[in-house]
């Protein structure tokens, strides 16, 4: 912005019109502290990672990698101490199936139906309230879970104990519903009014057109869907801290309770475990765990929503 | 080329078939949407009448308590509000300035694409990782301590990004011409910014920041693994001091509690008696984000509806 005006500087039209060194100084004061805001977003990331690498360092240099990759156990609070990470990781994987076999059908369905069958109107209404399901905080969810659904579960299935991962799954599974149906929906409406168009043409009905044109059309941003609900899933805590147990088992039983990730690092946290003990840095290396995981789940996400963007 | 009776009865079945078919698919679609409309309902119905008999003035104004018919949500409302007032006066700007740098400012270039993919990763990283990263950096080597300006960061930190996100939405959605038309009067970069891109972004930003608090008002997870206490009894020190300056910051360093955690804590007693605590509670919870959600989208749905450039 420093064209100059066209008048001799020798005799300025008024000196409200010269330019002011002061302005530009300014601008590239203002601009530097609007960087500086952007650059810190950059550093919490670094910071998350400096943090659990520094106190997984120092958890691994006290419990042999493989350990932790291969025993059976998990007991890191005990005298007999083991660290096998594969037990956490069941319940997470277990309870993250459940949901999604709510989620995902569910999901799949509503996104299906606003995208191709519901009236504009009707969509207006749906979708803030799809919104609402997906506010409501998690802790609440948890209670709903342990003192709702599991007693009516327990009507069906009387074996079931009063913490299971299949309850805290379902719940966490309706949890998820809008994440999936709302970036389904997106990629749905993404593909082009034409192809819908040329499929009607040919005779036939919506929902020929939706399952046969449309959902092949959309199905990287479906997948896109899947995958951030997915990682949602991996890493929610406090349905499975208060509705599924936190007894670490090694099971691949949903109706079973077991400790996940996440859970497990509310109940140390809980605790009062002195900074720097065994048990403190344990956390960390869960928290590591679950940072890779989630991870490796919203890059491809992300990277899978990139593409249908482009596709049109 | 003629058909026949049978053949063109045929078709006709086959188009019947398929016609009740997307009938059928109509039926499961509303079915589908009603399952979660129905959760929330249920889910709503079972927090108020279970936690019915809590409902009482004193709910509010009550400490937590070893008798569960007297203890109230006093320290923690008080902590909610203290907690979100501290990540709103650090997200807000930052999340903002961050906005308008991405949308007004950044160069094409590898940092802005570096800047820009690291914003999409945070928004995905779980709550329970920031937890952590309050617990090692602000706790432990910053040494904030299990207080309510650590609680308040760590909020901060995990809505940046949706306050980002709202922020460039609204920006983006203002047309070339009104930057055009400011510079044409001699207006710098700043100017056109602080008078023009601001006000008129400000309903989206606002939208933004709202679903942001909502969803912070409710986190649970990081609250806890940064060991906030779960039985406060007393309030923070008082912001508002009768010797001069008149103003006292000591409440940023107070321990704390807040709804969600008084929730958790009364959800996992065994006693039956604190449940119902845990329901009003938790009414009380969702009463606030599910309005705080719904000022958000009529915010958002009268800026569609009025805002024709």
């Amino acid at each position: 912005m420093s064209s100059p005006l066209a008048v001799s500087a020798a005799r300025p039209v008024s000196d409200r019109l010269a330019k002011r060194a002061s302005r530009h100084v300014k601008e590239r004061i203002i601009e530097a502290i609007l960087f500086a805001s952007a650059a810190i977003s950059v550093f919490v990331t670094l910071a998350i990672v400096y943090v659990l690498l520094k106190e997984s360092f120092v958890f691994f240099s006290q419990v042999p990698v493989i350990d932790f990759l291969t025993d059976t156990q998990w007991t890191p609070l005990f005298d007999d101490a083991h660290f096998g990470i594969m037990v956490l990781l069941s319940g997470t994987a277990v309870s993250s199936f459940v949901a999604l076999l709510v989620a995902i059908p569910i999901g799949t369905i509503i996104a299906i139906y606003l995208s191709e069958f519901s009236t504009p109107h009707a969509r207006e209404i749906a979708k803030p309230i799809l919104e609402v399901l997906s506010g409501i905080p998690t802790v609440v969810f948890g209670f709903f879970a342990l003192l709702f659904v599991t007693p009516i579960l327990q009507w069906f299935l009387p074996p079931l104990p009063g913490f299971s991962l299949l309850s805290a799954g379902i719940v966490m599974g309706i949890m998820i519903i809008p994440i999936v149906s709302s970036i389904s929906e997106d990629a749905m409406r993404a593909v082009p009014m034409s192809l819908r168009e040329g499929s009607y043409a040919m005779g036939a009905t919506r929902l020929q057109t939706a399952l046969k044109v449309v959902l092949p059309a959309a199905i990287s941003g479906i997948a896109a869907a899947y995958i951030l609900g997915i990682a949602r899933a991996v890493g929610e805590t406090m349905i499975l801290a208060i509705a599924a147990g936190m007894q670490p088992n090694l099971v691949w039983n949903p109706m079973e309770p077991a400790a996940t990730i996440t859970s497990f690092i509310v109940q140390v946290a809980l605790g009062d475990l002195p900074h720097g003990s065994v048990g403190y840095n344990t956390i960390f290396a869960a928290g590591l765990t679950l940072m890779i995981f989630t991870l490796m789940f919203n890059l491809l996400g992300f990277w899978l929503q990139r593409r249908y963007r482009e596709r049109y | 080329m003629s058909l026949s009776a049978e053949e063109v009865a045929t078709i006709r079945a086959n188009i019947a078939r398929r016609k009740t078919r997307d009938l059928i698919f109509s039926g499961i679609g509303i079915l589908c949407l009603a399952i979660a409309l129905l959760t929330i309902a249920a889910l709503f119905a079972d927090m108020i009448i279970t936690g019915w008999d809590r409902f009482r003035p004193g709910f509010f104004t009550d400490f937590p308590s070893r008798r569960a018919a007297q203890a109230g949500i006093l320290s923690a409302w008080v902590g909610s509000v203290l907690v979100m007032i501290v990540t709103a006066v650090v997200a807000v700007p930052l999340g903002v300035a961050t906005g308008i740098w991405l949308e007004e400012y950044a160069p094409k270039h590898w940092v802005t694409d570096v800047i820009e993919i690291n914003i999409n990763n945070l928004a995905g990283v779980p709550s329970i990782i920031y937890g952590l990263l309050a617990l090692g950096l602000f706790v432990y080597t910053f040494g904030l301590g299990q207080s309510v300006q650590t609680a308040g960061l760590t909020l901060a930190l995990l809505i940046l990004p949706v306050v980002i996100v709202a922020t460039r939405e609204a920006i983006r959605s203002i047309p070339q011409m009104i930057r055009e038309a400011a510079y044409g009067l001699g207006a710098t970069k700043w100017q056109t910014v602080k008078d023009h891109i601001v006000p008129y972004s400000l309903p989206g930003i606002l939208t933004g920041v709202i679903i942001g608090l909502s969803r912070a008002i409710g986190e649970t997870a990081p609250i806890i693994t940064i060991g906030a206490l779960t039985f406060i009894a007393f309030l923070p020190p008082s912001p508002i001091t009768d010797a001069a300056p008149f103003i006292s910051v000591e409440w940023l360093k107070a321990p704390f509690t807040v709804m969600p955690i008084q929730i958790f804590n009364w959800t996992s007693r065994p006693d039956a008696a604190f449940h119902q605590n845990a329901a009003a509670a938790g009414a009380i919870l969702v009463a606030m984000t599910v309005t705080m959600n719904a000022v958000a989208i009529w915010l958002r749905y009268r800026l569609r509806k009025n805002i024709k450039w």
